[in-house]
Order: C-alpha cells, then sequence, then structure tokens
C-alpha cells in the first residue's frame, strides 16, 4: 500500500480530518500544532540451545499531538484513531495556550523526500521460513566454530513502521520505514572460565541483506571469536595512557564525547558544556565529525524525521572547530538557527527532541599499523558495548567489550572489559592521529535519551588519544 | 482521569474471550496479559512550563501453546486494536506462529496446584495521584525548582523539575482457570538544579521522591533541597591518582550492586552457566554480614504485586543469608529447566515468553550509622553517582565511572569525577566490610550503605 494512503484508507484520515484536528489544537491560541500518525508491525524469531524457543508479531498504532506555544508545549496521544478521539487528543493538547486562537492552519506542502531504503508493501512479511533459515544457520556456525561454545542464543527482528506527520505550518510528510537486524550472543567455556561474546547488525534494509556479506555466519563466527578471546584475557590495565580506537564502531566515542552535547535543547539551555562554544576549537585540527541522516539504508536515516523535515549531513565539527548544533524545529525558532532534521521520537506516545542520526569522523591520512606502531603502552580497543554521558559536566563513559594491551608499538593480549572515562569538550583534543580507514558500525546502536530509545549508527577510522583514562585493575 | 476505561469494553471477560478464541483455534493453552494506562507529566524550568502530556494507553498480548509428543511449541502476538477484527488477527496470528516454533520439551504453564494470588488489599493503588487539578499538579513542580534555586547563589541554571503521576490496570487470564486484575498508582517529583563554580565548571545532581499515594510524596520544598545539597557539593570536583582504596556506595548506587546479585541468581543465568552465582547453591558468596531478599508481597511496594506474570502468587524469596546462596529466582520454564518449583518471579512484555523480575528487592540493614562508615576510611572514594554499563554478568567483572567525594582520615575532602572504579563482583560481594542501618524503598529495588575494600579507582 502507498504509504501516502496509509492512514488514509486504513483508519480514514483524510487531509480534512487533519486540519480540523489542527484546528482544535490551536483554539487555545498556540503557536503551532503538529501530528504525528504511526504504525508499526514488528517481527521476532528467536532460536536459543539449538531449538526455536520464541516467535512473536506485534502490532501497534497511535497518533500523538503537539502543541507549543512559545517554550512550552503540550502533548497528548491516542492509540485510537477515530475522529473523535484524534480531537479530544488535539483538544487536550491545546491546553498548554491559555487565550484564543491566533494561528491559523497552512494549505500543507508536501516534503520532499529521497527514497534511502525500501518500502515493503505488505503489512506483515509472512516468509518465516527464510527467517528462521537465518537464526538457524548462525546456531550452527557459532557451534562450528569451536568446542568450548556452550550456549548459541540468535535472534532475527524487523520492524515496518509508517508514519505520517501533518503540521500547522503546512508540513505534510509521510514515509515507510524498515528495519531489520540479527543478534548473536555466545558463551564459551574452558577448564577454568567462561566468557560471553556477541554480535549483531542490519539496517534499515530487507531480509535479502542478509544473504550478503553480513549472513547470520559472519554474526556468529564474530559472537563466537570474542567469547574465546575473552577466555584467555587478562586484566584491563587501569589508569591514564594512550587508547588506539578501531574502526566502525567505536566511533560511540563521538556519539558520548561530543554528539549528545551538540543536541541544541541542552544548548538552548545552556546546560551542556558545549554551550557557547560554536567557533572554538573543541577538537584537534584532524577532527571532523558529521551527523548524517541521509545514508542509504543504514541504522540511524530518515527519509524524513520525525517532524515531517527533510533530513541531512550536518558538519558539527570541521578541522576541530565547532561549527553547528543539532536542531529540531523547536530549537531553530527558540535558537534563530537553521533546522537540521534532526527532530526524533521514539513513538507516537513521545514529544520529538533533537537527536543523533549516523555520526561519524571522516577518515584522516594516517596508516593504521604506523597508528599502533607509534604507541609504546597503551590500550588497543576495538569493539565496545553502550556508553554514557553526563551533557552538563561533559564526562562520558564506553564499556570495551574487546581490547588488547599495546606493548612498544605491538598489540599484545587480549584484556577483560573495562570502561574508558573522559571529558567531551577535551577528549578529542588529544586525538594525534587518525587512519585511513573510515568505517561505519554493522547496525546495532539504539541511543537512549530522556526515555526514548531511537535507532542509530556511528563510524570512525583508526584513532590515536594521546591520553584517555582506562579502567581495569591491572597495572 | 480515565481515558481508556470509558470505552466500556470489560476487561476481564475480553481476557478470557481471547483464551477461548486460541483454543477454538487450536492452542492447547494460552496466556493473555492485558495492560492499560493512563499517565500525567509536567516539567517546569526556570519556572515556566516547559512541557505537559496528558494521556493513556492500552495493549493486549497473547501467549500460545501448541502440544506436541514431547513438549510444546510457542509463539506470542501483540496489539493496540481492541476491536473484534483487532483480536481475531492477534489469535490467529499467534497460533500460525507457534506451527514454525520447535517443539520445547522444558515449556508449559505451571502445574493447577501453583497458580494464585494474595487476598487483601495490598494498597498498590490510591485514587488521590490524580485527585489534584493540573494547575496544582504544576505548582509542585515550581515549588520543587524553586526551593532548590534559592538554596546558593552558585545555582545559575536548571535541567527542570517535574511532576508525573500514571494509573495502571494489568489483567492476566489463563487457559488453566487463573484470572487476575490488579490497578496501581504511582506518582512522583523530582528536581535536578544546576551549579556553576568560578572557574565556569558546570555540575548537575537530582532527587527525587515517589510514592504510590500523593499523600505519601515528600514535600517539593524538601526535594528541591535535597538536590540542590547534592549538586553543590559536586563543584570544584577533581580526579584523583590511579590507586587502590576503600569504596562506600552510597545507597543510591549500592542498590545497582543489588540487582547485580538478583541477575547473578536468575534461573536464566543459572541454567546456562553464565553466572558467577552456577553451581554455588548452599555455598558462600559474599561477606558474612550480606543477606539479601526479594519481596513481591509487602504491603504498598514499588514492587508489590498480587500474582506474577504467570499467574502465581508473589512471595518472599531469600537469596543471600548471612553471606550464603540459599535459593535462585525462578519462573515455571527456568524452574523446570533446573528440577526445580518457581519462585513467582516472572515478568512479561506484552509479547515474547516470560523473564525473569524482582519483587522489592534489598539488602538488609546492617548496624552502623552512615557517617561512621565514613569516618572509618583513612583514604578512599565516597560515589555517589555510576555511568554506563560496566558488569558482566558472566564474569563479575564490575568496572564503571564513577563521581562522588573523596574520603581523607574519616573526613570529606572534596568532590571527584572522571574516574572509574572496578573489581569483579565475586570478590566486591566477599569483601564487603561495613554495612549501613540506612535502608530506605526509594524504588522497587533498596540497599543500604555499603563498603567495599579492594577495588581498582583509576584517574590521572
Amino acid at each position: 500500500m502507498d504509504h501516502k494512503r496509509y492512514f488514509l484508507e486504513k483508519f480514514g484520515v483524510t487531509d480534512r480530518l487533519l486540519e480540523r484536528c489542527l484546528g482544535e489544537a490551536l483554539s487555545a491560541g498556540g503557536d503551532y500544532a503538529d501530528l504525528y500518525f504511526e504504525s508499526v508491525a514488528a517481527t521476532s524469531l528467536g532460536v536459543d540451545e539449538s531449538i526455536v524457543k520464541s516467535a512473536s508479531q506485534g502490532v501497534s498504532a497511535g497518533c500523538g499531538v503537539r502543541v507549543v506555544s512559545g517554550e512550552r508545549t503540550g502533548y497528548a496521544y491516542t492509540d485510537d484513531l477515530s475522529a473523535d478521539r484524534l480531537l479530544r487528543a488535539a483538544r487536550t493538547a491545546a491546553l498548554i495556550a491559555n487565550g484564543p486562537a491566533t494561528q491559523t492552519v497552512q494549505g500543507f506542502t508536501e516534503t520532499e523526500v529521497p527514497n534511502l531504503y525500501p518500502a515493503p508493501a505488505a503489512d506483515l512479511d509472512t516468509d518465516l521460513a527464510s527467517k528462521l533459515d537465518l537464526v538457524m544457520r548462525a546456531d550452527r556456525a557459532a557451534r562450528k566454530y569451536d568446542p568450548r561454545v556452550t550456549q548459541v542464543r540468535a535472534s532475527y527482528a524487523d520492524e515496518l513502521r509508517r508514519i505520517l506527520v501533518a503540521a500547522s505550518d503546512g508540513t505534510y510528510a509521510s514515509d515507510t520505514q524498515p528495519m531489520a537486524r540479527m543478534n548473536v550472543f555466545v558463551l564459551a567455556k574452558d577448564a577454568t572460565r567462561t566468557a560471553k561474546g556477541s554480535s549483531g547488525g542490519g539496517g534499515r534494509v530487507e531480509i535479502g541483506y542478509f544473504a550478503g556479506p553480513k549472513r547470520p555466519e559472519h554474526f556468529a563466527e564474530e559472537a563466537a571469536r570474542t567469547a574465546i578471546l575473552q577466555l584467555s584475557a587478562v586484566a584491563a590495565p587501569a589508569g591514564e595512557m594512550e587508547v588506539v580506537l578501531g574502526p566502525g564502531w567505536p566511533g560511540v566515542l563521538l556519539h558520548e564525547a561530543v554528539g549528545h552535547g551538540l543536541e541544541a535543547d541542552f544548548n538552548r539551555k545552556k546546560t551542556s558544556a558545549f554551550a557557547g562554544m560554536i567557533g572554538r576549537q573543541v577538537a584537534s585540527p584532524k577532527v571532523t565529525v558529521v551527523d548524517n541522516g541521509r545514508m542509504p539504508s543504514r541504522r540511524g536515516s530518515l527519509n524524513v524525521d520525525d517532524e515531517g523535515s527533510a533530513t541531512q549531513e550536518t558538519v558539527l565539527i570541521e578541522n576541530g572547530v565547532l561549527k553547528c548544533y543539532l536542531s529540531d524545529k523547536l530549537s531553530a525558532r527558540l535558537m534563530g538557527i537553521p533546522g537540521t532534521g534532526n527532530g526524533r521520537r521514539e513513538s507516537y506516545q513521545q514529544i520529538p527532541m533533537p537527536r543523533m542520526t549516523n555520526t561519524y569522523m571522516l577518515a584522516g591520512e594516517d596508516d593504521p599499523y604506523d597508528i599502533i606502531r607509534s604507541v609504546k603502552r597503551g590500550l588497543y580497543a576495538v569493539n565496545f558495548g553502550g556508553g554514557q554521558v553526563d551533557i552538563t559536566s561533559g564526562k562520558f563513559v564506553f564499556s570495551a567489550s574487546e581490547a588488547y594491551l599495546i606493548e612498544d608499538g605491538k598489540v599484545t593480549a587480549p584484556v577483560r572489559d573495562a570502561t574508558l572515562i573522559g571529558n567531551g569538550p577535551e577528549a578529542l583534543k588529544h586525538v594525534s592521529m587518525v587512519g585511513n580507514d573510515l568505517a561505519l558500525d554493522e547496525g546495532i546502536g539504539t541511543c537512549g535519551k530522556d526515555g526514548q530509545s531511537v535507532p542509530v549508527g556511528v563510524g570512525m577510522p583508526t584513532v590515536k588519544l594521546d591520553r584517555m583514562t582506562v579502567g581495569g585493575t591491572g597495572r | 482521569m480515565s481515558t481508556a476505561t470509558g470505552t466500556g469494553i470489560d476487561l476481564q471477560q475480553l481476557a478470557a474471550e481471547v483464551v477461548r478464541k486460541a483454543l477454538a483455534a487450536g492452542a492447547s493453552d494460552a496466556e493473555v496479559t492485558i495492560r492499560e494506562g493512563d499517565e500525567f507529566s509536567v516539567s517546569v524550568r526556570l519556572g515556566e512550563v516547559e512541557t505537559l502530556k496528558e494521556s493513556g494507553s492500552r495493549g493486549v498480548g497473547l501467549r500460545v501453546l501448541v502440544q506436541a509428543d514431547n513438549g510444546y511449541r510457542v509463539a506470542s502476538t501483540s496489539s493496540s486494536d481492541f476491536t473484534s477484527e483487532g483480536i481475531e488477527h492477534l489469535v490467529a496470528g499467534a497460533v500460525a506462529l507457534a506451527k514454525v516454533t520447535s517443539v520445547d520439551p522444558f515449556a508449559g504453564l505451571a502445574e493447577l496446584g501453583e497458580f494464585g494470588q494474595l487476598d487483601g488489599d495490598l494498597q498498590l493503588y490510591h485514587e488521590d495521584v490524580y485527585s489534584l487539578p493540573p494547575p496544582e499538579r504544576i505548582a509542585l513542580a515550581r515549588r520543587a525548582e524553586a526551593a532548590a534555586m534559592a538554596v546558593d547563589t552558585r545555582l545559575v541554571n536548571s535541567d527542570g523539575a517535574s511532576f508525573d503521576a500514571a494509573t495502571g490496570q494489568r489483567i492476566f487470564a489463563n487457559s488453566r482457570g487463573f484470572a487476575g486484575e490488579y490497578r496501581s498508582s504511582y506518582c512522583s517529583i523530582a528536581a535536578s538544579p544546576i551549579a556553576q563554580s568560578q572557574n565556569g565548571e558546570m555540575q548537575r545532581d537530582y532527587w527525587w521522591s515517589q510514592a504510590r499515594a500523593f499523600r505519601d510524596l515528600d514535600q517539593p520544598e524538601a526535594v528541591g533541597q535535597e538536590a540542590a545539597r547534592r549538586t553543590l557539593r559536586m563543584l570544584d570536583a577533581r580526579r584523583v591518582a590511579t590507586q587502590q582504596a576503600p569504596v562506600i556506595f552510597a545507597p543510591e548506587v549500592a542498590r545497582g550492586l543489588v540487582g547485580s546479585i538478583f541477575d547473578a541468581a536468575t534461573g536464566d543465568a543459572i541454567y546456562r552457566e553464565a553466572s558467577i552465582f552456577t553451581g554455588k547453591l548452599g555455598q558462600q558468596v559474599a561477606a558474612e554480614s550480606v543477606t539479601v531478599v526479594d519481596d513481591g508481597t509487602i504491603v504498598g511496594g514499588f514492587g508489590t504485586s498480587p500474582f506474577d506474570a504467570e499467574g502465581l502468587p508473589s512471595r518472599r524469596t531469600v537469596i543471600v543469608e548471612r553471606g550464603i546462596l540459599r535459593n535462585y529466582v525462578l519462573n515455571t520454564y527456568s524452574g523446570r529447566k533446573l528440577g526445580m518449583k518457581s519462585t513467582g518471579n516472572a515478568g512479561r512484555g506484552l509479547a515474547g515468553n516470560p523473564y525473569l523480575d524482582a519483587g522489592n528487592l534489598f539488602l538488609e540493614a546492617g548496624a552502623e550509622a552512615p557517617d561512621a562508615i565514613l569516618r572509618s576510611v583513612d583514604q578512599g572514594l565516597y560515589v555517589t553517582r555510576l555511568m554506563g554499563q560496566g558488569v558482566n554478568p558472566v564474569t563479575g567483572d564490575y568496572s564503571r565511572g564513577a563521581a562522588g567525594l573523596w574520603i581523607e582520615n574519616g573526613e570529606v575532602a572534596y568532590s571527584v569525577h572522571e574516574i572509574t572504579i572496578a573489581g569483579n563482583l565475586n570478590d566486591m560481594l566477599r569483601n564487603i566490610t561495613a554495612i549501613g542501618n540506612d535502608l530506605v524503598f526509594r524504588g522497587a529495588t533498596a540497599a543500604p550503605t555499603l563498603r567495599i575494600d579492594g577495588m581498582t579507582i583509576a584517574g590521572e
């Protein structure tokens, strides 16, 4: 079904109803109102102990109504898309303002959107057999990798989200957003130790993606390799040292160290350690960081953001100088800065806010081998779990799940899990070498902010930081 | 405010009907969960309303089990569509999905005698969370923030203050005749001021009060003032040298350790041999002073429920008693895998198999005053904030970002940040050398002040 007509055909949402709801939303004097319709169908399958123990499907639909009056936002939502309920939600949200209506609803102009990902026609893909095949193959590949593998869990999950955004400023946009992902979790055991390894990936893709280079065996072998490696890991070192981050997912450093701190809402309120620093040197001149919502098929990509604005590539830091914040409509208007198409939300039940899409550092000129060779004693971290940042103090952490000691320019023993900590506005000033090997992550990132989770991407070339604190227990 | 219930559908009847339809469609057993909830939320910042949200939603989940020679195939579906067409789709989808899953010899509902629920009023629901008109709810958030900002001129900015209220209803029914329903309510006040030191460094902390009844909430002024105190004490934070030193966990971070103990004791982790507690039932796993209990029966508790997500009565389970691992926490499936009975700790989402969930989880209070524990440390860290996930449940490796206060000669010397604390849970639990008498439930998991020796602090 054409996504432009989906909410009309399935729920009877006509343009006239949209206009009525927006009019009702502005009836108490709001400056701006928008409606966000969302319909989601999701499937997941899991193999565990070599049998398919779980299979589930879910559907949900709803609409969120937002009214903005100055810096105030009123919000209400409904999971019943009848005209009555929509109008009632609009009246509830309207009460954030207090007075007679002053704004009228503009005629709709459709946002021009690219075509970054496939838009499957079927509501729920009923081809379960091929999904089952993926998880069973992952199970077999992980077990085959090494006899020390004792437990394997593999899952496949996909989702199809349809959205329609209509706003009183004339914004009108719709999109169909697919997402698919595989995950493999492995336990390995030897005489004395047990260790875990995990791997996963995907994006705004269809199942055919997993027939390419990122086939189930790829994720399974990667998870098994990590678990086996961890069986012989030594204690991670403790203290400040040189740190080399591998390409790809270690770009989570950027997400935590600078990305969140550059979200416009925090800077409008001056609660971010980066507030007022546009034009200032916040990183080494070797560092250029962009946020790009327009990469084909990427997990963090969107044809249109959740406020109906076109997404774009935004340069955040250019040669170490802070250039731009990531904004949504509210922040752009209140700060008098351009919108960057970064207004996102977890679901129709949530108020949108500035969020990252795919955030990465551009490649430099150094050979990754030279970078390792330049380190006398340090840590080489190639894979990470999650991270977290306190945007006010600027302190951020990210946890290495695969890392090695570097001794006299050589990568030596693998180390056990350790958290790295740094200070956002300072950390990237210590970047002394940037590799020529930019890679993006495999499509596993989920970012949390104010209780809302959204899918994101990160990326980075091999990077050397002259100093960073490593939270191990060893020497 | 009662939005979703206004539709006139009796949800208990609906749950029973979905069970019947699932059996008619070919399921051997079925479980139905219905959740309905309303929320109100207001945030203010620098005295002005920033966001105001008011709404309700609901969902239904079905899990079907189809018997085979040697076990069951299971599958589940969920939906927000309560129309008869939506329900038909829910049922047909689940039964169709069950055709593709494997026969699992350990799957299946609990035994008949195990189902049940606690009697009496557990005081989980109080009308008064919605008794205040919206302007007064807004005023509560304003008062909390104003009280915080008034404490000190170094409080120059605010991340806002909020008042939240929510009510929910949960219905569960299965094909073995269990039917249960309960309502719960919740409200909270929180404040998060920002302080700035002369050199421009900013610090933010927060404090909150939550309760099931509005009348049990702390005064907004008390919440704001405590948030201010916590924020101000972090100003002019330094880093410290990398070293081994005693670490005192404040109650609000100590409860994370109790959560790790629960995770290690879950049947799921045990049968997979993915836990530091694997095979250690009856053995010493923590210092002799340590007792950890999960109790889903405490009247009015944040983790209390009359029955778990499989329709078994909530109960009290001693996990660690005087340092000895006494019990695993189990649902029906993990119990069966281990040859044991469920401890009534099943949790679940709308769709998916049951998982393991804590009730009111706590480490029992000790005898020492928190001040006395601080005074017992010559040189060490009083940690008030932890960052990152940094706990490996399989190996017990623990490494997290930390901030707090540095202790010298039993006194607070200065605040510290941008450091990590690291160790291994196996050692950390054995090296708990002092337990405070300050156990207070500020959520479903609680712990008193804890002193742990032998951890590594990484800094400069």
